[in-house]
């Protein structure tokens, strides 16, 4: 898997197999915060960071673990890494911006059980990416996971103004869309294969 | 069937039947939707999939009550996390030496049952600020129900998709499959489906209990 290269890696997380709407991952905050697309902007740039802090902290951590033959540990320091990452970025956001902390509310705590990010670390360990590799994937996973969001955004922004029958109003028709948009991504599995 | 699920004791049948029906964690909460969605494109899958879960949900809802007066409340979200990750990695290597192809088709999402919201949540919510028996009996309603919903999704996918049922041929050569229902897009139909149907028959009876008391209260 060392050969798969930069450009590559990055493309199959971002649209190839994007973590959400091929892989399933962080359905929660998919479901539960694109209800606007401004909110779901934000709510990407802040996956985005805590992906990028988690999977090279991860990268590390697995080094050490590697080294000292406590594979068994794995789960649980990713789970302590990714939890402080998300306090670090809870704690910066609400320094600079007390409106979009409020925004996001409890969202944010809840990004420590974002499947996406865990999912992230265990799939780079998986496949042996070096260092560089694993910058680009997790990149390339938080783009992905913004594009899905925003796109879902804007299609349910768009939503609110039509006339749907009551029984498949919320959860229903949002999967509905989901499944949709789903397969429309599937038409970028030729690219890579 | 109709009690206040928020009175938590004594222990009854209805903290068992709680996570099956009127708070099934999937169909009504909405919890833990990524390995309902990602592994239920077989049946087998599905089953193996719910089972490991439940095994998470029940020891870790055990675990939590047992040391509900021991865990001090500041650092309690981070010792659950921890119990639960401990009893994950239990299941994914018993699931590796039991079954290997299991292993492989279940991928990381065996790993991924740490950040499961229904088990976080049931240990926050339930098991610590209940007995164990209690909890016990909580998480073992909670895991059948969440068994319950990755197999209606499995059977349906499997079935449509592939034309088999726990990997017996039902319809003969002559299947044409569905393909669409294994990959991803299927997922997300299928539970959308679901969620229309509850979503109908609860309105319906809904309905039917608004006219039974109108009813009842002209005569």
């Amino acid at each position: 898997m060392q050969s798969e290269s930069l450009t590559f890696i990055f493309l199959n997380a971002f649209i190839i197999n994007n973590f959400v709407l091929a892989m399933f991952l962080g359905l929660c905050p998919f479901l539960g915060v694109s209800g606007k697309l401004k909110t779901a902007w934000n709510m990407g740039l802040a996956v985005i960071f805590v992906m990028i802090v988690s999977s090279t902290s991860a990268y590390l951590i697995n080094m050490i673990l590697v080294r000292y033959n406590l594979e068994f540990l794995r789960l649980i320091c990713y789970i302590a890494v990714i939890a402080s990452a998300v306090q670090l970025v809870e704690m910066t956001i609400k320094k600079f911006s007390p409106a979009l902390f409020r925004t996001l509310g409890i969202f944010l705590p809840l990004i420590t059980t974002n499947c996406a990010i865990l999912g992230l670390a265990l799939f780079q360990t998986n496949r042996d990416y070096n260092f560089l590799q694993c910058v680009a994937f997790a990149l390339g996973a938080g783009a992905g996971f913004t594009l899905a969001l925003m796109l879902m955004a804007g299609l349910r922004e768009k939503l609110e103004l039509a006339d749907v029958p009551d029984v498949s109003m919320g959860a229903a028709l949002s999967l509905m869309l989901a499944g949709l948009l789903s397969l429309a991504f599937m038409g970028f599995a030729g690219l890579g294969g | 069937m109709v009690k206040d699920p928020r009175v938590p004791d004594p222990l009854s049948w209805n903290t068992f039947t709680q996570g099956l029906w009127k708070e099934n964690p999937v169909f009504v909460m909405l919890l833990g939707l990524c390995p309902v969605l990602a592994v239920t494109n077989t049946a087998m899958n599905a089953l193996a999939m719910g089972l490991a879960t439940t095994f998470v949900l029940v020891c870790s809802g055990v675990l939590v009550s047992l040391l509900r007066k021991v865990i001090p409340k500041q650092v309690r979200i981070a010792s659950y996390i921890i119990i639960i990750a401990t009893f994950v990695t239990i299941t994914d290597y018993a699931i590796q030496a039991i079954s290997l192809d299991l292993y492989k088709a279940l991928g990381a999402f065996i790993q991924l049952i740490v950040v499961n919201c229904i088990i976080l949540g049931r240990a926050e919510a339930f098991a610590s600020k209940n007995k164990v028996t209690n909890a016990f009996v909580n998480a073992l309603g909670m895991g059948v129900g969440f068994t319950f919903a990755l197999l209606c999704l499995g059977v349906v996918r499997e079935v449509l998709g592939s034309g088999t049922l726990f990997g017996l041929d039902l319809f003969g050569p002559s299947f044409q499959p569905w393909s669409i229902f294994v990959l991803p897009p299927g997922g997300f139909f299928v539970l959308a489906f679901w969620l229309f149907l509850f979503s109908v028959v609860r309105k319906r009876r809904a309905l039917a209990q608004v006219t039974e008391e109108e009813v009842h209260d002209a005569v």
